[in-house]
């Protein structure tokens, strides 16, 4: 048993920086920008100290240059940005998927579009789950939802990222990075190692060269990449889905939420609960793949459900493809760095009930 | 600008049972980054308010724009404490700037000061400009906050470490130590015993007093009588 002693204090920023560490990363590359700046910040401080290297690089599209240097080489790797900078990554992104490496992106989001704010957002929701970059792809989508998290799905997020040869984004935001909570770092479970023969690590002349490359000019064996990416893609979606469902067996009404949105709803279903509301919560952690079983299932259950999102509503597409429309999925948001309150989350709660007729 | 010098004793700041120690007219509170170097100064401000008519909290934090004591600037004018810090702090040109009337702190000698310095020896260098007149005047305490569960700072020499970095970037040698070791929300009272021999090997590496403890006020009963210069502090919501 863990006792309290054993833990420390930490920022999600750093949580995640320290866990990268213990996932055996020893190569960070990054470029500042609030709310994620302690990161690199962090990786600076400890990289030095342990072996490892630490660069600023120039500019976000350096640094995720950088990591695909590295991941060719099969070492585990890490870029960490925010919104605008993600942005940036997004050629990046691309190149990593077409050349089928593993790597760990971060995306602390702030409010947006353009530079936007710095203050917490989901709005890049779209951006991770559709389009990083051109060209089909997907990235596996980690959503925490507390610092401990924040610390176990980057472990997570390495362990897949090298088992399915792809990038794992996590998607955290600014609440997320800057809030600090007791972590406990000896409970983080790192995966076996994979094995990668195609690295480039040197043939010492016994084997052909391995090529890391995206680059395919012969429409056939494109069209094939894209094929066996998909393949792999399937693999994941039936196996890899994440998520938690918060007092769903009863419930009339659902809500939809991931990270900080998660939070708040969990105190507002809490409140509506006293008022003999039957109202639960299903969080995704994977945000791709999206846990469409949970809320297929929900659809055949709850009469209404809702999206709390820090966004114009980006999640809620998903929820409405899930549940094919089966039940009428209302949007409960804030957008611009503004975080919706509990109270207002109630109030979206209250109005559905009263519209399915389900307070008593 | 207001005239903060006219208010009373704010209302709902009970009066300390055992009187806190003297305190040198400057406070300055440094320390590693997340520390609770902010947390610990705007309770020391409330509790300096208690005795001096004109108490102030300088916001030096030129590091970190997430957290700013501006935020608060109401419940600050509530209390009868006047906020030094930047004008341009939350607004679009949110440089890393300090504040116009930053010399206040230096000139206006009826004033108790509380300073707030930005973490590890980046924050400190913002010391630079005042440095000479605070040791000129001999009328101050730097403070040295740590936190023994931060991960940076679990070992009585790391922080030793981190803190002479803050004292060479900062231009002024410590004189003592707060030990404000927390665990936030689930900070229980063995977190803050265990923390006592780290905060003295601290000392002792230093050559420095530990002048307070910090507790939360919720657990401080437990802990009163057991712990020397203990100081219960109430955790500031956004700040």
């Amino acid at each position: 048993m863990i006792t309290v002693s054993d833990k420390v204090l930490m920022k999600g920023n750093e949580a995640i920086a320290e866990a990268a560490i213990i996932a055996g990363c020893r190569h960070y590359f990054g470029y500042p920008i609030t709310p994620q700046t302690e990161v690199a910040a962090y990786m600076a401080k400890r990289m030095p100290k342990i072996g490892g290297c630490f660069l600023q690089a120039e500019s976000e599209i350096a640094a995720i240059n950088m990591v695909y240097g590295v991941a060719s080489t099969g070492k585990r790797v890490m870029t960490s940005s925010s919104s605008p900078g993600i942005s940036l990554k997004g050629e990046g992104l691309s190149y990593l998927a077409g050349s089928d490496l593993p790597a760990l992106v971060v995306n602390v989001q702030r409010g947006g579009p353009g530079l936007g704010g710095i203050q917490p957002s989901q709005s890049d929701y779209f951006q991770a789950t559709r389009a990083g970059g051109h060209g089909d792809f997907k990235m596996i989508v980690l959503a925490p939802a507390s610092v401990q998290e924040m610390a176990e799905l980057t472990v997570k997020g390495f362990d897949l990222a090298d088992k399915y040869r792809m990038t794992t984004m996590l998607l955290a935001d600014g609440t997320m990075g800057q809030m600090m909570e007791p972590v406990a770092l000896n409970e983080l479970k790192v995966g076996a190692p994979v094995e990668k023969p195609w690295a480039t690590t040197g043939t010492k002349l016994e084997r052909e060269h391995n090529i890391v490359n995206s680059l395919f000019l012969d429409p056939a064996a494109l069209e094939q990449t894209n094929f066996e990416r998909f393949d792999r893609y399937k693999t994941i979606e039936e196996n890899e889905t994440m998520y938690e469902e918060y007092l769903m067996d009863d419930a009339d009404i659902a809500i939809a939420a991931f990270g900080i949105a998660a939070r708040v709803s969990k105190n507002a279903i809490d409140e509506a609960r006293k008022d003999g509301i039957k109202v639960g919560m299903i969080r995704p952690i994977t945000l791709w793949p999206f846990p469409v079983v949970p809320f297929r299932k929900a659809a055949d259950q709850v009469k209404a459900m809702i999206s709390v999102e820090l966004s114009m509503g980006q999640m809620i597409e998903d929820v409405r493809l899930a549940t094919e429309c089966k039940v009428p999925v209302t949007l409960c948001n804030r957008v611009g760095g503004m975080i919706p309150s509990p109270e207002q989350v109630l109030e979206s709660i209250r109005t559905a009930a009263a519209k399915i007729g389900g307070a008593n | 600008m207001k005239d903060f010098t006219r208010f009373s004793r704010p209302a709902g700041i009970a009066k300390q049972k055992k009187p806190m120690r003297d305190f040198k007219r400057i406070t300055l509170l440094c320390g590693h980054y997340g520390s609770g170097k902010t947390n610990v100064a705007v309770n020391l401000a409330v509790a300096l308010r208690e005795r001096y008519p004109r108490v102030a909290v300088a916001d030096l934090d030129i590091v970190n724009p997430y957290f700013r004591s501006k935020d608060s600037r109401g419940q600050f004018e509530d209390l009868g404490i006047r906020l030094i810090c930047s004008e341009y702090a939350n607004t679009n040109v949110d440089l890393p700037a300090l504040p116009q009337d930053m010399y206040a702190v230096t000139d206006d000698k009826d004033l108790r000061v509380v300073i707030d310095v930005g973490g590890d020896d980046r924050g400190a260098l913002a010391l630079g400009r005042i440095a000479p007149r605070i040791l000129e005047e001999k009328d101050y305490e730097m403070l040295a906050v740590i936190n023994a569960s931060r991960p940076l700072t679990r070992t009585p020499q790391d922080t030793v470490d981190v803190l002479r970095e803050i004292e060479a970037a900062g231009g002024i040698p410590f004189t003592g130590i707060v030990n404000n070791t927390n665990l936030g929300r689930e900070t229980d009272p063995d977190v803050i015993f265990d923390s006592v021999s780290y905060a003295e090997t601290v000392s002792n590496l230093m050559s420095i007093p530990v002048v307070m403890t910090s507790v939360p006020k919720e657990i401080f009963p437990k802990l009163q009588g057991k712990i020397e210069n203990l100081f219960p502090l109430e955790l500031q919501k956004k700040l």
